[in-house]
């Protein structure tokens, strides 16, 4: 029989997602792929899957799925409340970051996350559905990859894999529901603010506004003073950077981020730190911190 | 060249011009270095993105090391963009540039264009290379809705919309020429180098005049 994930309800916002589609800069397209990496990652590793399967990117929980035959799953990422209902009435809560049964018939129902936005469900043989220049994943700025998910979807299942499941549960800290601490590396248009502006960046506390998606992070704090007039011509983007409109607050770019843009970046997060604002909620405070050269890299 | 760090797993190469950007990008391109997975060139700059176990010290000395050789690029062939020139900003591209409509058509048609990188959107082409008489600022207000296919002047570059999008650029024509399909290999139509000219097409006798 043909093993499916099908959609029941999606929460605010259920994408397809892989670790994107790298290498085509040139044609104007983005690496995007899920926000949190590692927490992809985890997630298809739990379950045997390549790294790079792809999987639900479900931000801030409210997804319902039910299997079509019997799937193993794994939950990464932002935890929330997980419970299954088996074809029998029957439920019961299951784990996070560990490999679960979801029989066929059964549904999965994800609440809302305690702390972080997003989180991971992956399935043994990864979401089939067909690729777009190379990934399954998602780009919602350029309009690329899958469509939204939708109730009544029926989301293919592909292939199960050669490898079995290394591990049962992986312990890995959960996100931070305080300040968030990102590391940044200044520039690479540092040159473009007040030799002031970096130190009120690292100085002050930044609130995460709703204005948030995984194109970007708009940010609220001290205004960030440009030393020059004009605009830059458009350059090249990563995810991490911390882009500043002339408004003066900043941007910090996910993984959806326009490929090109024409406002200086002030500085990039670590790249191991990204994740962990893909998990910043609205009205969580982030802080920034210069790396120092024993972090980089870590 | 000037390399400025872009985080950890990425610099920029910081050139003159324009015209310095698509011989390195066609230099590096040709051999990228270990490790680098994209390269995104721009108006002045390429962003090169690689990830571990390559190291910024060896990418950068790597790029240090990039010869590029202008005008190596070869002969790639032309792409003809049939445009019928009816665009909702003809008159104010007059006004900017004072020129007669027939004047903008002749201009835009007169010289050929390349494809110097892309950007805002997959397939979306950056220009240049044309009647210098052409270029115009980005509208004071942006479209919500330009519809694919339009043909737009802004900053000193030409472009043809892939799909419908948003844009601030000012339009003065449209085309049926498919410049983004994912169902081709590649599927971009304008990959930085590929040399456009564009030619004046007949309005259909069916549609009304725009």
């Amino acid at each position: 029989m043909n093993r499916l994930l099908e959609v029941v309800a999606t929460g605010p916002m259920t994408t397809v997602q892989d670790l994107g589609r790298p290498g085509r800069g040139d044609l104007g397209v983005g690496r995007s792929g899920a926000a949190d990496r590692g927490a992809l990652r985890l997630a298809n590793r739990l379950v045997g899957n390549p790294e790079g399967a792809a999987a639900l990117e479900v931000t801030f929980g409210g997804l319902c799925v039910r299997a079509h035959g019997n799937l193993l799953i794994a939950l990464a990422g932002a935890a929330c409340p997980a419970t299954v209902t088996g074809p029998l009435g029957a439920r019961w809560p299951i784990g996070h970051h560990s490999v679960e049964r979801l029989p066929c018939g059964a549904t999965l129902q994800l609440g809302p996350p305690v702390r972080g936005v997003r989180t991971y469900l992956s399935v043994r043989g990864g979401l089939d559905v067909p690729p777009v220049l190379g990934s399954r994943a998602t780009d919602v700025l350029a309009g690329l990859g899958p469509d939204l998910p939708a109730p009544g979807e029926l989301l293919p299942v592909g292939p199960l894999p050669d490898v079995f499941p290394a591990v049962d549960l992986a312990p890995v800290p959960e996100p931070a529901d305080g300040d968030l601490v990102l590391e940044i590396l200044p520039g690479p248009r540092d040159d473009w603010f007040t030799p002031d502006a970096l130190r009120v960046l690292c100085a002050e506390p930044y609130q995460v506004t709703t204005d948030s998606n995984r194109v970007g992070i708009r940010l609220r704090g001290p205004i960030l003073e440009r030393a020059r007039e004009g605009e830059l011509p458009s350059e090249g983007m990563v995810p991490g950077a911390i882009q500043v409109p002339l408004s003066g607050q900043p941007t910090l770019f996910l993984a959806d981020h326009p490929l090109t843009g024409g406002y200086p970046v002030i500085a990039v997060v670590r790249s191991d730190d990204v994740d962990r604002a893909a998990q910043a909620r609205p009205g969580q405070r982030i802080r920034f911190r210069v790396a120092s050269a024993t972090t980089t890299p870590r | 060249m000037r390399l400025r760090r872009c985080g950890d797993r990425a610099l920029l190469v910081e050139l003159d011009d324009l015209g310095e950007v698509l011989p390195f990008y066609d230099a590096l391109a040709a051999s990228p270095p270990e490790g680098v997975v994209d390269i995104v060139p721009a108006a002045r700059t390429l962003l090169v993105r690689f990830e571990p176990p390559a190291t910024p010290h060896a990418i950068e000395s790597a790029l240090r090391s990039v010869r590029p050789v202008p005008g190596a690029r070869g002969e790639t062939g032309e792409v003809r963009i049939p445009v019928v020139y009816d665009g909702a900003d003809l008159k104010d591209v007059a006004a900017l540039t004072g020129l007669a409509e027939r004047e903008i058509v002749a201009a835009h048609t007169a010289t050929p264009w390349t494809v110097a990188f892309c950007g805002f959107a997959p397939g979306f082409g950056y220009l240049t290379g044309g009647d210098p008489r052409l270029a115009v600022p980005r509208r004071a207000e942006s479209r919500v809705r330009v519809p694919a296919g339009s043909v737009a002047l802004a900053a000193g570059f030409s472009a043809v919309y892939p799909r419908e999008s948003p844009g601030g650029w000012q339009l003065i024509g449209r085309t049926e020429a498919v410049v983004w399909d994912l169902d081709a290999d590649p599927p971009a139509l304008l990959r930085p180098g590929t040399r456009v000219r564009f030619t004046e097409a007949a309005r259909n006798r069916h549609e009304p005049a725009a």
